[in-house]
């Protein structure tokens, strides 16, 4: 069959296959715009057939040894930005110390996916619906970017900045994420709200408190598939610092979400169906961190 | 390992090779760098059991194994598989490590056209090997990427189900 006749065909590209973070950097210098580094690839390849993009030139960064592997660092766990999907269940470091990572990879895509897909694709892709690039902002997390003068760590706070637009500059690519250690004192939870299982989220949402006893001293909440990047809810935060998340307080968190997310208008889901589905998520969740409290 | 040269872009149409093992055999084939690897498995080494659906990771029809995972062969360039061991339906179809799967499918129907049914096979073979003994919930859950546009999925969930048992009873996991 001739492939121009087919539907569901990239346009012709060249390829390259990077052995060294250095080679992968050199490559996209040289060959100027129009290039894509290409990972897991389980985004980028539908993209490629459907001619939503069509690169001149695909630089391979998947047997670049530098960017795999899960190993502790100081306070942090250094998450590879190779480690792929599967890996965040099976791995041991990731259960222990990035509990809440672990918790969120069932529910990204479906399995076959999840054996190609990489944790550090998915964050530099930053889709709004995804679980992971959400993730890192409740975990606080860090990302380090190699590019040409080096590399630097940017927050995850400060990262997602619009729709699948991330502080990565053209010709950069993500080495690794930095998770801090969970601790004893912490707590998580995760869920999200699909029609079928596997599809994109209506809504989802993870959290990471840190508690004395009963109360928390610390809150991060952030929530995905609300807005054109993962978000978080600094207003229901605030409302439960100090708190036993006693109802009121719940109630209140819950309140807030009006001021912290604004949904896009969509036929599919309207803003204040998706405002409410987020409440109710909201709820259910921080009703399973009193219980783990 | 050499590194990039500007020469290299003036390659997108140009065939390179790539070599892997497919079904236990060594195979090379010229492929352009935009062909998928589920094209070069049906076109150029004519391995049609695996199947072409939605092209896009959606319906599970193209499932093979890569290095022993299942994974979407639309959803990879031939070119990023090279120097990987691949089996495809046909291939474990041959060595009858999925013969328990596919005497079950037959005797409860779990098939009516029957293009789904690689990809249901190799999901249904991953299953098995990562969790000894799935519930009814955890099968469903496995098969959420895999279509089946014609019989429905309760013989499918049967089929795996029971294959599931019958392997924990014989004491074996894969």
């Amino acid at each position: 069959m001739d492939i121009e006749e087919a539907a569901v065909k990239a346009r012709a590209f060249s390829y390259f296959r990077a052995a060294t973070i250095d080679q992968a950097l050199d490559a996209h210098a040289r060959a100027g715009d129009d290039v894509r580094f290409i990972a897991g690839g389980q985004s980028l390849v539908p993209a490629l057939s459907l001619r939503l993009q069509a690169p001149r030139l695909l630089i391979d960064i998947t047997h670049i040894d530098e960017l795999r592997g899960v190993r502790r660092e100081g306070g942090y766990l250094r998450i590879g930005a190779l480690t792929r999907h599967c890996e965040m269940l099976s791995e041991p470091l990731i259960a222990e110390f990035a509990p809440l990572l672990h918790a969120a990879a069932p529910f990204v895509a479906h399995p076959a996916i999840r054996n190609r897909g990489t944790f550090g694709g998915s964050v530099a892709l930053a889709d709004p619906a995804s679980e992971f690039p959400a993730m890192t902002l409740a975990l606080e997390a860090e990302i380090e970017i190699a590019g040409a003068t080096g590399t630097r760590r940017v927050k995850a706070d400060d990262f997602f900045l619009d729709l699948f637009e991330t502080a990565l500059q053209p010709g950069e690519l993500i080495a690794a994420v930095y998770v801090p250690l969970f601790k004893a004192d912490q707590r998580f939870a995760f869920d999200e709200l699909t029609r079928r299982r596997g599809d994109y989220a209506l809504v989802g949402c993870g959290m990471l408190a840190t508690c004395t006893g009963e109360r928390i001293d610390d809150i991060r909440i952030s929530f995905f598939s609300v807005g054109n990047t993962p978000t978080r809810v600094k207003g229901a935060e605030a409302t439960l610092i100090g708190s036993n998340l006693d109802a009121e307080r719940i109630a209140a968190a819950q309140a807030a979400l009006d001021g912290d997310l604004a949904p896009p208008d969509s036929d599919e889901v309207p803003p204040a169906m998706r405002l409410h589905l987020a409440r109710v998520l909201l709820g259910r969740l921080l009703g399973r961190l009193k219980e783990g409290v | 390992m050499s590194g990039f040269d500007e020469s290299m872009l003036d390659g997108a149409d140009e065939t390179v090779r790539v070599r892997f093992v497919v079904n236990g055999r060594r195979v090379a084939c010229e492929v352009a760098p935009r062909e998928t690897l589920v094209d070069c498995l049906r076109n150029a080494l004519e391995l049609t059991g695996t199947h072409a659906g939605c092209e896009m990771g959606a319906c599970g029809a193209c499932l093979v194994q890569l290095d022993g995972r299942a994974v979407h062969s639309c959803l990879m360039f031939a070119v990023q598989a090279d120097g990987a061991e691949i089996n495809t339906i046909e291939g474990l179809t041959e060595s009858g490590v999925i013969a328990d799967l596919q005497a079950e499918f037959h005797r409860r129907n779990a098939l009516q056209c029957g293009f789904c049914t690689p990809g249901m096979l190799v999901n249904a073979q991953e299953l098995l090997s990562q969790v000894a003994r799935p519930s009814r919930e955890d099968i469903r859950d496995a098969l959420s990427g895999n279509y089946c546009r014609c019989t429905g999925y309760e013989a499918i969930v049967d089929a795996i189900d029971a294959v599931a048992k019958a392997r924990s009873e014989a004491g074996g996991t894969t």
